[in-house]
């Protein structure tokens, strides 16, 4: 390498070293800070001082080494905010890696599972299943719909929107408002049909909510977008390549089928996985992968971890919000991130259509 | 070596490349040419094994092409289409580590270094290193491009249209290059529609006509006066430089 990118490099090397240490740290930050506000007032100090126990690992400021403190807030804790903290992150990295995926796979940085419909898909697939009682897959079949309303979703836009290997804007985003709007039919129908508890149920995942995670729900998404994510690290390079277009990829050996069945796999797995819990909460899959991009550069292993802990961080500052803005009511989580995202999403649309001069 | 044998393509029930025979040994720069719609593209996507033809078939060094995997295809022979947009802004040294892409976990992944450095210095592209591929004009993305397709270091390079994009001195380079990757002993197949740059670098040229092979052999023998006139539908004079051929068209008196 020549003595100007090696320096380029080790710059874009501090830079990601940099990021990564500051959103890390933010996370914990913002765990803790999640931890401690609420209805029922707990310390930082016992935040600590029931991680340490819980976790086995002796507390060094205390004399006796496994203090206890007051069951009532280890009680709200543990069974109430911890669960709640785990999905917020889970959901975020989830939601984030999914766009990130979208994005690479699409060749277009508008794409994002809210905005194209692969939300609505999924929502449509969970509501089925609540207004019907559907059962047949156990206690996972709502996650199991919302799963493959969501893959059908990701499959149609896919097959309608892309022409030579590439999507243009336009045809996307019109693909999106059309699978958007028939969710929306869809869920408007099954509300209609619905009696009154699948009614509150369809609308709490219209406007998402983390309110009432659970701590096996909480894990099996963070094990999927753990899962999700490492695997999508490891197709980073071929995403990378990917960028070249479809065809400039299968010249340099790039099995742009198969890479392009997994990442649509994903995409509704983890968007799936988080709409089946959560509702849908739009744009995280947009704004964060986007700021990564501006930060870090386009380069696909690095964009793809750092999403995953920004859309973590994002999610969990924006439930804290949701449940402090407004006293004794808790905001729709959904609803905030659309608040923020939706201008976003216009200003970028705004910039790209002034660089290729037209709605390409 | 690469070799064609009677190969057709059959496009919305038009036959676009008809019964092409074409053997082209390691070491020539062959020129395909021809009037648009005559099938160049294709029988390059043909040749680059990423298009099936519906009859006969495709030899890289007596292999079927079909049967060799994408990665070990992407190792011997490296294609520079006309699609040379990136969808997000990788800077041009990303751009063309790519091409290194197919040696990655190979013994030759110690030459990375050296083959792009060399790659970024035929194409004339060191000095935008840094810059964002996106930014970049027309010209100056051709020739990334073309870098990219030299890093990649394989022994067949197949180049559709590479001047298009270029001026008069970047042509005349990027031809240049072509040349010299033949006296390396590469199989180099170049799509071009300047007969004249095709006539003064190819050591052979294909001269395509809908879709069939209307003549081949070396540039005074292929780019006459009445077989250009007659395939291009155009009266054109044939001066002869240095036994390289100049074709000029006939534009009347003025």
């Amino acid at each position: 390498m020549s003595a100007t990118t090696a320096s380029a490099g080790t710059h874009l090397a501090r830079r990601r070293t940099i990021v990564g240490i500051s959103l890390a740290v933010l996370l914990v930050a913002a765990t803790l800070l999640s931890a401690v506000i609420g209805q029922f007032g707990v310390t930082a100090q016992e935040v600590v001082t029931s991680l340490l126990r819980h976790a086995w690992i002796p507390n060094p400021w205390f004399e006796n080494p496994w203090p206890e403190i007051d069951p009532t807030a280890d009680a709200a804790l543990w069974v109430i905010r911890f669960p709640r903290i785990v999905m917020a992150m889970a959901v975020g990295a989830a939601l984030a890696v999914a766009g990130a995926i979208m994005q690479a796979v699409f060749g277009n940085p508008l794409a994002e599972p809210g905005v194209v419909g692969v939300s609505s898909g999924a929502a449509l697939g969970a509501a089925f299943a609540i207004v019907t009682g559907m059962l047949a897959l156990g206690e996972w079949t709502i996650a199991v719909l919302a799963f493959a309303g969501g893959l059908g979703a990701t499959l149609l836009v896919y097959g309608v929107s892309r022409a030579n290997g590439r999507t243009e804007v336009v045809t996307l985003l019109l693909t999106g408002i059309a699978v958007n709007a028939f969710g929306g039919a869809g869920l408007a129908f099954l509300l209609f049909i619905g009696g009154d508890s699948s009614r509150e149920q369809i609308v709490f995942w219209q406007l998402g909510s983390l309110s009432g995670s659970l701590w096996r729900e909480s894990a099996l998404v963070l094990g999927v977008a753990a899962v999700g994510t490492v695997i999508a690290i490891l197709l980073g390079r071929r995403y990378d390549i990917l960028s070249l277009g479809e065809r400039n990829a299968r010249h340099l050996g790039v099995n742009v089928e198969r890479l392009r069945f997994w990442s649509i796999l994903l995409v509704a797995l983890l968007t799936g996985v988080g709409v089946a819990f959560v509702g849908i909460i739009s744009f995280v899959g947009l704004v964060v992968p986007h700021l990564m991009r501006m930060i870090l550069g386009p380069s696909h292993r690095a964009l793809l971890t750092a999403s995953a802990f920004g859309g973590a961080l994002l999610l969990v500052l924006s439930d804290l919000l949701a449940r402090t803005a407004v006293t004794g009511a808790e905001l729709p989580i959904g609803l905030l991130t659309s608040l923020v995202g939706g201008p976003f999403f216009f200003v970028l649309l705004w910039r790209q259509r002034r660089a290729s001069g037209g709605w390409a | 070596m690469i070799r064609a044998e009677q190969v057709s393509v059959e496009l919305g029930g038009r036959r676009v490349v008809d019964a092409v025979d074409l053997a082209v040994p390691a070491g020539e720069l062959l020129a395909l040419v021809g009037p648009n719609g005559a099938g160049k593209s294709t029988l390059l996507s043909v040749l680059a094994g990423e298009r099936r033809p519906d009859a006969g078939s495709v030899l890289l060094d007596e292999r079927p092409i079909e049967r060799i995997e994408p990665l070990e295809l992407a190792r011997l022979r490296a294609v520079l289409t006309q699609d040379n947009a990136v969808s997000f802004p990788f800077r041009v040294a990303e751009v063309v580590e790519m091409g290194r892409s197919p040696w990655m976990r190979t013994a030759a992944r110690e030459l990375d270094d050296q083959a792009i450095e060399a790659a970024l210095e035929r194409a004339d592209v060191e000095h935008l290193v840094d810059r964002r591929f996106t930014e970049l004009s027309g010209g100056e993305r051709a020739r990334v491009s073309l870098a990219r397709v030299l890093a990649q270091e394989t022994s067949i390079v197949l180049l559709d249209e590479p001047t298009a994009a270029l001026d008069l001195r970047h042509q005349e380079d990027v031809l240049r290059i072509a040349r010299s990757l033949a006296l390396e002993g590469r199989t180099v197949i170049v799509v071009l529609h300047d007969l004249s740059l095709a006539g003064a670098y190819a050591d052979r040229i294909a001269l395509l006509e809908r879709g069939r092979l209307r003549a081949l052999g070396a540039p005074v023998d292929v780019l006459t006066e009445e077989l250009v006139s007659e395939v291009y539908g155009l009266e054109v004079e044939v001066l002869v430089r240095d036994g390289r051929p100049l074709v000029i068209p006939r534009r009347g008196g003025r």
